[in-house]
C-alpha cells in the first residue's frame, strides 16, 4: 500500500494556513494580556467581508478585474473587519473594564452573526450562490512560485506549490517572533502581558499597548477567515464553513505555548489532523475521534505545562485580567 | 498637582442609588435597540415593522410563546449552573461540553433501557446519570486547577470539543440507528419528559433550580465560602477554608446542573441525541449569567429576552426576508451595550473643566484651599 505523504503534507499546509493566521493574531493579543475569545467571530467577519470586497470589485471591474487587486481588496477588507471587531473588544475591556471572557463570547456571537448576515445578504442580492469569477479564484488559490521551482522533486511540491497566503502567513509569524523577542517594543508588549502594574510603573502605556496589540491581532485573525473562504471554500460563502475554526485557533495558541514560531508547525499539524481522517482512514479509529485528537493534545499540553511549572512555558501572567491603575 | 490632570477624571462611585443604575441600564438597552435599527435598515427593512414582526412573531401566538419558553429553558438552566462558578471566579466556559456529556449519559439509559423500564424509574435514573457525568466533566478541570493551577478557561474550552466529538462518534457509530443514517433513533416514550402546558416539564425543574441556587448562594455556608473564595483566595485560606475542596465541589455542582440541562434538552426537546445538542447554549448562558450579575431572578428575564429574540428573528426571516442571523447581531449589540454600561454604574466621570469651576467659585482662598485639601483626602481615601 503506497500512501501519498506529499499530498497529505500539502493538504495539511493548506488547511492549516487559516489557523496560522488565526493563531498568530491571537498570540499577539494574548501576549498583551487580553484573552480575546472572539476569534471565532473575527474569522467569520473576516471571511464574509473579504469575500464581499472581492465580490464587489469583481462586479464593478467586470472582465478587466486584476487578480492582484482583488486579493489586496479582500485582504484589506478582512483586516479592517477584524480591527473593527477587536476595537469593540478593546474598548469594552480596556477602557470600560468589562470582563474579558464575557466580552469575547459576545464578540463571537456578534461576529458570527455579522458574518452570516453579510453572507446571506449577498446571497439574497445576487439571488443564488455568491461566487467570484474563475480568473479571480485562481488569483487567490493559484501557486505563486514559477513552474520550474515547483518541479523540483519532493521539495518543490512541499515548499513552493502553495498560494500567496501561505507565505504571507509565515512571514507574519516570523516578523512577529522577531518583534516580540528582539525589539524593545516587543519587550514592552510582553511586560504588559505579564505584569501590567510593573510595566505601568516603568512608564509603558498599558492602555495603548493593549489596544494596538489587540486590534492588530484581531485583524490578523480575521485574515484567517478570509483565507479559508477564498482558498479552501473556493470563494463561496457557506453558512457554517468557518464554524469551529476560530476555536481551533484559540486551542492552538495554547498548544504553541504562546510562541509565534511554534504556530507554523502547530498549524500544519492541526490542519493535518483535522483532515487526516479523509486521507488515512484507520479501521480502529473512527473519524469523529480523529477530529478531537487536536483538542485532546491541547488539553494534555495544558496540563503538562502547568504541572512542570517551567516559567517560560506559562501563559502570560495577567492573561484575561483587566488592569485598573487605581486598584493595584 | 493640578498641572497635568487628565481631561476626564474617573473615580469609583460609592453606593450609587438604585434608580440611576436602572436608568443607565435602560439607556444602554435603548442604545442597543437603536443600533439594531441600523442593521434592519442595512437589510432593507423598515425598523418599526421589523420590531413589530419580532414581537408578534415571538409573543403573538401560543406556539410562539411555547417556542420562546423552550429556547429559554436550557439557557436559564445553564446560566443558573454557572452562577456559583463565576461567583468563585472559576471561569467555567465548559457548560457546552457539560450539557453534551449530560445528554450523552441520559441517552445511554434511554437507548438501552427505554423499552424495558417504566418512565417512573427511567427518567430519574437518566437525570442522575446526566448529573454525575456533568459533574465529572466539570470536576476534572477543577481538580487540575486546584492542584496545579491549570488554566480552567482553556481546559474547559477543550473539554467542550472533546465532548461534542465523542457524541458525534456515538451518533455515527455504536449508537447509530439505521446503518449509515448517522442518526440515533428517537427515544422510547418512557424516556421522554412529560409536557406541562405544552412545553416539556424542564421549565419547572429549571425554575426550582433558580430558587435552589438563590438560597444556596445567599443563605448557606457553602454559598458564603464560594463568595469568600471568589473575593480572595488568600483570605479563604487564612480563614481555614479548604480551597481545593470548595473549588472542586462548586465546579461539580455547576457541571451537575449543566448535565441535568443536557438531560432535559435531549429527553424533553429533541427526544434523541446528536452532537449539536448544546447548540451554543453553554456559551450564550455565560453571557446571560454575566448580564444578570449572577442574580438568578434576573437570569429568568434575560433568558426569556434571548428566547424572544431567537424566535422573533426566525419569523422575521420568513416574514420580511431578513436573515435570521440578525438575532445574533442584536444579542451581540445588547451584550456590548450592557457590558459597557456597567462601567458608568461603577465609576463616575467628571470633567477637569467642572472641577476648576468649583474651585474658582468659592469665595475666600481659605475656603478653596480647605476644599482642595478635602477633595485630596477623599481621593486618597478612594485610591487605597
Amino acid at each position: 500500500m503506497s500512501f501519498n505523504y506529499i499530498g497529505l503534507i500539502k493538504a495539511a499546509v493548506l488547511n492549516g494556513t487559516p489557523l496560522l493566521f488565526g493563531t498568530s493574531g491571537e498570540i499577539l493579543t494574548e501576549k498583551s494580556g487580553n484573552l480575546n475569545l472572539g476569534v471565532e467571530g473575527l474569522m467569520f467577519m473576516g471571511g464574509a467581508f473579504g469575500l464581499c470586497g472581492a465580490f464587489v470589485y469583481d462586479n464593478i471591474a467586470g472582465d478587466s478585474a486584476v487578480g492582484f487587486i482583488a486579493v489586496a481588496i479582500a485582504f484589506i477588507c478582512a483586516f479592517l473587519a477584524g480591527v473593527l471587531g477587536s476595537l469593540i473588544f478593546s474598548f469594552l475591556t480596556v477602557t470600560l473594564r468589562a470582563n474579558q471572557n464575557v466580552t469575547g463570547l459576545a464578540l463571537t456571537i456578534f461576529g458570527t452573526g455579522v458574518g452570516q448576515f453579510v453572507g446571506e445578504l449577498m446571497r439574497l442580492k445576487v439571488g443564488g450562490n455568491v461566487s467570484v469569477s474563475n480568473s479571480l479564484k485562481s488569483a487567490f488559490s493559484g501557486a505563486v512560485f514559477p513552474k520550474a521551482m515547483q518541479k523540483i522533486p519532493v521539495l518543490g511540491e512541499i515548499l513552493f506549490s502553495y498560494n500567496f497566503f501561505v507565505y504571507i502567513g509565515v512571514v507574519i509569524v516570523v516578523l512577529m517572533w522577531w518583534f516580540m523577542n528582539h525589539t524593545r517594543k516587543g519587550l514592552y508588549l510582553r511586560a504588559v502581558g505579564e505584569s501590567p502594574s510593573t510595566a505601568d510603573a516603568a512608564g509603558i502605556n498599558v492602555t495603548r499597548c493593549r489596544y494596538i496589540a489587540t486590534c492588530l491581532g484581531g485583524g490578523i485573525s480575521a485574515l484567517g477567515g478570509m483565507v479559508h473562504t477564498m482558498t479552501i471554500a473556493g470563494c463561496v460563502w457557506n453558512h457554517n464553513a468557518l464554524a469551529g475554526e476560530g476555536w481551533v485557533a484559540v486551542a492552538l495558541v495554547i498548544f504553541c505555548l504562546w510562541r509565534p514560531l511554534n504556530a507554523i508547525w502547530g498549524s500544519i499539524l492541526f490542519g493535518g489532523l483535522l483532515i487526516l481522517y479523509l486521507r488515512l482512514p484507520l479501521a480502529f479509529l473512527p473519524t469523529q475521534i480523529y477530529k478531537i485528537v487536536p483538542y485532546i493534545a491541547t488539553a494534555v499540553v495544558l496540563v503538562i505545562v502547568s504541572m512542570r511549572r517551567r516559567r517560560e512555558d506559562q501563559p502570560p501572567e495577567s492573561l484575561g485580567l483587566n488592569y485598573f491603575r487605581e486598584e493595584r | 498637582m493640578n498641572e497635568k490632570t487628565p481631561l476626564i477624571h474617573i473615580s469609583k462611585r460609592e453606593n450609587a442609588d438604585k434608580r440611576m443604575i436602572w436608568c443607565i441600564r435602560l439607556a444602554a438597552f435603548i442604545v442597543a435597540l437603536l443600533l439594531s435599527c441600523l442593521i434592519f435598515m442595512a437589510a432593507g427593512a423598515n425598523p418599526a415593522e421589523a420590531y413589530k414582526t419580532l414581537i408578534t412573531g415571538a409573543l403573538g401566538k401560543k406556539s410562539g410563546i411555547k417556542q420562546v419558553v423552550k429556547t429559554a429553558t436550557p439557557l436559564l438552566g445553564a446560566a443558573i449552573a454557572l452562577a456559583p462558578c463565576f461567583k468563585m471566579k472559576f471561569w467555567n466556559i465548559g457548560a457546552e461540553g457539560q450539557i453534551t456529556v449530560g445528554a450523552m449519559a441520559a441517552a445511554f439509559f434511554a437507548i438501552n433501557f427505554g423499552k424495558n423500564w417504566n418512565s417512573g424509574l427511567l427518567l430519574p435514573v437518566m437525570g442522575i446519570a446526566a448529573m454525575l457525568m456533568g459533574a465529572f466533566w466539570a470536576g476534572l478541570p477543577a481538580i487540575f486547577k486546584a492542584k496545579w493551577k491549570t488554566n480552567e478557561t482553556l481546559f474547559t474550552l477543550m473539554l467542550n470539543y472533546i465532548a461534542i466529538g465523542i457524541v458525534g462518534w456515538l451518533q455515527g457509530g455504536p449508537w447509530e440507528g439505521k446503518q449509515g443514517s448517522q442518526v440515533i433513533p428517537n427515544f422510547a416514550p418512557a424516556a421522554v419528559l412529560p409536557k406541562v402546558f405544552g412545553v416539556h416539564c424542564g421549565w419547572i425543574i429549571v425554575l426550582l433550580l433558580v430558587a435552589f441556587i438563590f438560597v444556596y448562594m445567599n443563605y448557606t455556608k457553602h454559598g458564603y465560602e464560594i463568595s469568600v473564595l471568589g473575593e480572595s483566595e488568600n483570605t479563604a485560606r487564612y480563614a481555614g477554608m479548604n480551597v481545593t475542596k470548595i473549588t472542586v465541589r462548586t465546579a461539580c455542582l455547576s457541571g451537575a446542573i449543566c448535565g441535568l440541562v443536557g438531560f432535559m434538552v435531549s429527553s424533553g426537546a429533541n427526544q434523541t441525541l446528536y452532537a449539536d445538542v448544546a447548540d451554543g447554549v453553554g456559551f450564550t448562558a455565560i453571557t446571560v449569567a454575566w448580564l444578570a450579575q449572577l442574580n438568578p431572578f434576573a437570569m429568568i428575564l434575560i433568558s426569556l429576552l434571548f428566547g424572544v429574540l431567537s424566535k422573533g428573528a426566525s419569523s422575521m426571516q420568513t416574514g420580511l426576508a431578513i436573515p435570521s442571523s440578525v438575532s445574533s447581531i442584536i444579542k451581540g449589540l445588547l451584550l456590548f451595550c450592557l457590558l459597557g454600561c456597567e462601567f458608568f454604574i461603577n465609576y463616575k466621570l467628571s470633567l477637569r473643566h467642572s472641577e476648576e469651576k468649583n474651585s474658582t467659585t468659592s469665595k475666600t482662598e481659605k475656603a478653596a484651599a480647605a476644599q482642595r485639601a478635602d477633595s485630596d483626602n477623599n481621593n486618597a481615601g478612594k485610591e487605597v
